[in-house]
């Protein structure tokens, strides 16, 4: 039932100075890169990313931007929101060795798709870039899978001084990779989706998302695909037919806005 | 789906005879925040808040959309005549093929239900959209009224081409754990199964007593369910939370679940089951 399911928040952990995670028990199966929609009671209800996936436990890392994860940042062990889903397609994992390329909250959602990569003795790469070494996070928990792990900041103050995607295009010429999965700014997508023309290679977009059950239409993209359903997880093929990726988006009224 | 041309089309595609556009106001909405759709036992609750982009906007997707020769219908909402009247003609000029007027939305202040539940009003605005366009006209009515055939004669007498029932009903859910509405709206629309029955009794109570066709809406999700609308007097239907149920594919599959109906009971021609179960 799509019904937000009223759940207490067990762990709450502060990842950097405006990322946290809260943790909540909530049953069932997730695909790395599917979706809840919380509910943060008073305040709003909005589709996070799976960020941990641990049996009857389940996570979602957020940035402070607007109203609602501001409440959310908040919030505390104990307090209680909804929680429905999991809903979209999550990522496809094929191939034999796998490049993972997160951009600033990006990361939350790559981090599960890395853990599920290891799980299955994939050979996984994996790029987290952010502005500066202050945006950064997860370092520690990707170090621990022990994969290969680049570190990219557009100041320099950490790791490779410049773009997550020239530093992914030299590392895509030096390895043969046969996949290329990323979760990020839709305009380091785009280019990364460029980069790949002879690569697999999935991207996870970001939209206003009301109902996620594929009713509304707010989410819609390209020819009528629905990113809160046959997304958010699309493919080199899906996206070549979509006008809107790295051009625009909706707004709450609908109307199109330039990336 | 019915925000954009892209996704207008795919419905299209899919099997739908025509499409009736999102309704559409003077000027963007943004709509109510979330939770503003969840599902309940038998159907949903909805409090969009008529979220739309404005005429102006959305006169691009309509455009795209002619291209390809869909059959559209243009749903507009408005406060007050002049803004139908403003609503319709842009529409027109859009080259929409007919226009619905959205007299019934339960959940927005000024608009929809407080509008259509007012018999001189109602008569009032659909003169007035008749006398400025060429296009057919429908207007979409409100379950939520202690007499809806006043209402549906009111349309009837300023003109109307037809008849759109049933919008959804006004509804509450209150979350026992958080004891709060669960709608940010607090009050919403209901939708689905659970109202069909509703539809059909007011298309029967419309179709006994105006003569305009009726087009049917209301927890249509299989072919049995279009035709018990149409031995209720409804000439077409609607299919908007039958898309959750039975998926995009919901269009062609009740056409093919309608044809097999007539077949099994000898019907070659739809309009031979229109309003049967008045006889």
């Amino acid at each position: 039932m799509n019904y937000p399911k009223v759940t207490k928040i067990i762990n709450v952990t502060k990842e950097n100075f405006n990322v946290k995670t809260i943790k909540f028990q909530y049953p069932g199966d997730v695909i790395p890169g599917q979706f809840f929609m919380i509910w943060i009671p008073g305040v709003d209800e909005i589709p996070m990313s799976v960020s941990y996936i641990k049996n009857g436990v389940k996570g979602i890392t957020f940035k402070k931007v607007g109203e609602a994860t501001k409440a959310l940042f908040e919030l505390e062990k104990g307090d209680k929101i909804g929680v429905r889903g999991p809903y979209g397609n999550g990522f496809k994992i094929k191939g034999k060795k796998i490049l993972l390329v997160a951009g600033g909250t990006g990361i939350a959602m790559i981090a599960p798709v890395a853990e599920e990569i290891k799980n299955r003795n994939i050979s996984t790469s994996v790029i987290i870039g952010a502005k500066n070494k202050e945006d950064l996070f997860f370092e520690k928990r990707l170090k621990k899978l022990d994969l290969d792990l680049y570190i990219t900041t557009d100041d320099g103050s950490k790791g490779y001084k410049g773009l997550a995607t020239d530093f992914a295009k030299e590392l895509i010429n030096k390895h043969k990779f046969d996949s290329v999965l990323t979760c990020g700014p839709e305009l380091m997508m785009k280019k990364l989706y460029e980069i790949c023309s002879d690569i697999s290679f999935q991207a996870s977009l970001e939209r206003y998302i009301k109902c996620g059950i594929g009713l509304c239409g707010q989410c819609c993209i390209g020819k009528g695909l629905r990113v809160c359903k046959e997304g958010p997880v699309f493919d080199k093929n899906t996206l070549k037919d979509i006008e809107d990726f790295g051009f625009f988006k909706k707004d709450a009224s609908g109307v199109k806005i330039k990336f | 789906m019915d925000e954009d041309a892209g996704s207008m089309q795919r419905i299209y595609n899919s099997g739908a005879g025509a499409i009736v556009t999102k309704s559409i106001g003077l000027k963007p909405r943004d709509g109510y925040p979330n939770p503003t759709l969840i599902e309940l036992e038998y159907g949903f609750l909805n409090a969009m808040g008529l979220p739309n982009p404005g005429i102006e906007f959305f006169q691009d997707e309509l455009k795209k959309l002619k291209k390809s020769n869909i059959p559209v219908i243009g749903s507009i909402f408005g406060s007050e005549v002049n803004e139908f009247i403003i609503l319709s003609e842009k529409m027109e000029k859009c080259k929409v093929d007919a226009l619905e007027l959205n007299m019934s939305c339960p959940h927005a202040k000024g608009y929809g239900l407080e509008i259509g539940s007012d018999p001189k009003l109602v008569k009032e605005i659909i003169s007035g959209v008749k006398n400025s366009v060429k296009i057919p006209v429908f207007v979409k009515l409100s379950p939520n009224l202690t007499n809806i055939i006043e209402i549906a004669k009111s349309a009837e007498e300023g003109n109307a081409d037809g008849i759109v029932a049933i919008n959804t009903l006004k509804a509450m859910k209150i979350d026992t754990e958080l004891k709060i509405p669960v709608l940010s709206n607090k009050i919403g629309g209901y939708s689905g199964k659970a109202i069909k029955p509703i539809g059909i009794r007011c298309v029967y109570e419309i179709s006994k007593n105006v003569d305009i066709p009726i087009i049917g809406v209301g927890g249509i999700v299989n072919g049995e369910d279009a035709i018990e609308y149409f031995l209720a007097g409804a000439s077409a239907v609607q299919i908007g939370s039958g898309v959750y149920y039975r998926g995009i594919d919901i269009f062609k599959n009740i056409c093919f679940e309608i044809k097999k109906w007539m077949e099994k009971h000898d019907y070659t021609k739809l309009s031979e089951i229109i309003g049967v179960s008045h006889l």
